[in-house]
């Protein structure tokens, strides 16, 4: 589905299915060169399982063509520009890496307009290395290289993804390669170097107000496990609930474990809009 | 784990221990069907809301191996396993093309190819032209604006034409379509063509792969490069389709629609799946795939530069020759070597072909290649026996051509075995002489209006 926002296309995946007045909406937030088609094995299952399901595109990234946002907080502005587009008034944010920032940022800028909060393979700081940032500026290839090595743990997760048959080193290496042809203006390091600079990981957290899960890999080099931790208790100081699922996976999650990824954030999802209906009823 | 080297891929891409049993060998799946949790399970894998198994025309986990396995040798985003070479073939254009579409073909090809879009897609409403390979003229000549794919092998039959990809690739997108291509003589040890530009690749398995003459499988393999949207010429890839729920299969997947319609629709409607034991097979080949294909070459080699200067030998087809017109594009495509199969011309005529096929003990005759065994087969008195000598001239063949494929024997040995074969040639061309027939130094252009037959 396409939307413009201030004259430009933003482009959001809905599920297969077009979304329904009154169902709850969750929003999927991609990382750094990536698009929404990293959700595909959860997505679709949202949008045919009581949701209304919008996962973005982020500026610069495939379908939505504008240039890419070189800040976290714009990035979460445009999210909230989006939604206003959609005329989704409350929505459960999920993001990946780069998306995890974006969602923590937003929930904590406009707490009314997020119901219940999922970080997959955050981190913060999130750092990223000079070694990185310099090859994503003046190496992209190498440095799509390294992101591919570090993401994944395995050679053959099952059943692969989005499918069997598939391999998935090299879907996510080219989509990384597609997201640069199609803008070429350096987005790996600008989102790299948004990542990088971002610098209000405690002080969003200790706004959040909204239900949170944690998804994290066992096995991620990105964003290993303990670098969650400092958002974790800064959250939970809050007195709201954090919940932590930890995953058999590399920073890939969505890819290598798409089944049990998809059944944590499902689950959490579904007990949230719950209650929210409940106490909406 | 960091993403591993060509010969570690071999082994282990794609394939863990088995999580139920902890099998380390990939174990064989033999079912039909898999069980689905409840209800929500199975409509979730009907919708492709989750990945997994339903049915092993579909998907197997054996096959599935194959497949991840051949996608990281190739360097592409998966792969698709077929009954065979002619099934991934046909997979692949029936997923792309339908009837009005165009397709320009290289006209070195395999025969049963060659006879698959010549005459059986002309049926169904797909028109190829086919063009010499080495003309990027005559490439781009013919393309139409209903044309929808650029084919050719990466070493064509029967003179090992080498396809210069990257000049095609370019023709190809600068007309936004994609290039796919026979990659079953190189395999991904010696080429890998998404790195030159080609967008689909297929193999037939059946031959180096497997790599021992048990197994009849085949591959098509999606590089991952071709932006179909940007295209706007596959609105099968693009917009809506009935047939799946809708379901818009370039939004699912930025990389891969084509591997997910030719799965969701080609598999299921035309149903040429692998089997899971071929599968299985066709794995244990690839786990030596380096190993057999450094033996082959050498092999060939030596084979070669025994019967270039052997006295019963007219001509010898193999690009590594400074003689053969794709000398120098081989020295820069297949560094590592032209495969091992390859033509020769005897001196005489088809009764020396015959006789040294006749006295020939270790190599095998018979209509394949690509075997752990040597191979041989006489083209003028089998395959193309109905055609005269003006005919297979056309063909690039002439009456005293052989082909061999070299396997993993001692070379001597091999060598014994040729010079039996050439002596008992050579009685008989001395018999006959003197012959009028005179054959091309090595692999001539190829006449696009050849008919070549169908062998292997």
């Amino acid at each position: 589905m396409i939307f413009h926002l201030a004259g430009h296309p933003a482009y959001a995946y809905t599920g297969g299915r077009a979304p329904t007045a009154g169902l709850p909406t969750a929003v999927f937030i991609h990382g750094a060169q990536h698009d929404h088609s990293v959700w595909a094995m959860q997505t679709r299952y949202f949008a045919h399982h009581g949701f209304n399901v919008l996962a973005v595109d982020l500026p610069g990234h495939a379908r939505s063509t504008q240039a890419a946002l070189s800040e976290i907080g714009a990035m979460g502005d445009w999210l909230i520009a989006l939604l206003d587009a959609a005329g989704v008034e409350r929505a459960m944010l999920i993001g990946h890496s780069m998306g995890s920032l974006i969602a923590l940022d937003t929930a904590a800028r406009y707490p009314k307009r997020v119901s219940a909060l999922a970080l997959v393979a955050t981190a913060y700081p999130m750092q990223v290395s000079d070694v990185l940032l310099d090859a994503a500026l003046n190496r992209e290839a190498d440095a799509i290289d390294m992101i591919n090595t570090w993401s994944h743990s395995t050679i053959a997760a099952k059943p692969s993804f989005p499918g069997p048959g598939f391999w998935m080193h090299g879907s996510n290496q080219r989509l990384m390669e597609r997201i640069a042809q199609i803008n070429p203006k350096q987005v790996l390091h600008t989102d790299f170097a948004a990542c990088n600079a971002y610098s209000r990981g405690l002080e969003a957290a200790a706004q959040i107000c909204c239900p949170t899960l944690f998804v994290l890999g066992r096995r991620d080099q990105m964003t290993p496990l303990r670098a969650a931790i400092s958002l974790s208790t800064a959250i939970a100081a809050n007195g709201v609930v954090v919940e932590t699922a930890l995953i058999d996976a590399g920073h890939a999650i969505m890819a290598e474990q798409p089944d049990e990824t998809l059944d944590v954030l499902f689950t959490f999802a579904k007990e949230q809009a719950a209650k929210a209906s409940g106490i909406a009823g | 784990m960091p993403v591993n080297r060509f010969d570690t891929l071999a082994l282990h891409a794609g394939a863990a221990p088995d999580p139920a049993t902890g099998a380390r060998a990939t174990p064989i799946y033999q079912t039909t069907s898999f069980v689905f949790r409840d209800t929500d399970h199975a409509a979730a894998l009907f919708n492709m809301e989750r990945a997994g198994h339903v049915y092993s025309r579909i998907s197997n986990p054996t096959v599935a191996a194959f497949e991840e396995r051949m996608a990281a040798l190739e360097g592409g985003v998966g792969a698709i396993a077929t009954a065979s070479g002619q099934a991934a073939l046909h997979l692949a254009i029936a997923t792309l093309l339908g009837a009005g579409s165009h397709i320009v073909a290289s006209a070195a090809l395999y025969g049963g190819s060659h006879n698959l879009l010549h005459y059986t897609l002309r049926r169904f409403g797909i028109d190829t032209t086919f063009v010499a390979p080495r003309d990027l003229a005559a490439w781009r000549a013919a393309i139409r604006p209903n044309t929808r794919l650029l084919f050719g092998e990466t070493l064509g039959n029967p003179g090992l034409d080498v396809l210069d990809i990257a000049q095609v690739a370019e023709i190809a997108h600068a007309h936004r379509v994609p290039l796919l291509v026979d990659s079953t003589f190189t395999t991904p040890w010696l080429m890998q063509p998404f790195e030159l530009g080609a967008d689909l690749v297929y193999h037939s398995a059946t031959k180096f792969l497997g790599g021992h003459g048990t197994t009849i499988g085949g591959v098509v393999i999606d590089g991952g490069r071709f932006d179909f949207e940007a295209s706007g010429r596959f609105p099968e890839l693009t917009e809506p389709y009935d047939g799946f729920h809708g379901m818009v299969f370039s939004e699912e997947s930025t990389v891969a629609p084509f591997l997910l319609r030719a799965r969701r629709e080609g598999l299921r409607d035309f149903g040429a799946c692998l089997h899971p034991q071929a599968a299985w097979q066709l794995l244990q080949g690839i786990e030596t795939l380096p190993l057999r294909m450094a033996r082959h070459i050498d092999n060939t080699r030596r084979i070669v530069e025994f019967l270039v200067a052997h006295g019963a030998v007219e001509s010898v087809a193999y690009p590594e020759l400074p003689s053969h017109p794709d000398y120098a594009l081989a020295q820069r495509l297949l560094p590592k070597g032209c495969g091992a199969v390859f033509s020769f011309n005897l001196k005489g005529d088809r009764s020396a072909g015959r006789q040294f096929i006749e006295n020939l003990s270790l190599f095998s005759h018979l209509a394949n290649v690509g075997d752990a065994r040597s191979l041989v087969i006489h083209p003028a008195s089998t395959t193309h026996f109905r055609m005269n000598a003006a005919a297979l001239a056309q063909a690039g063949i002439a009456e005293g051509t052989i082909r061999l494929s070299i396997g993993l024997e001692d070379p001597d040995d091999l060598i014994d075995d040729l010079k039996r074969g050439l002596k008992a040639a050579q009685k008989t061309a001395q018999k006959t002489a003197p012959s009028a027939h005179k054959t091309p130094p090595s692999a001539p252009d190829v006449n696009p209006s050849a008919k070549p037959e169908v062998t292997p």
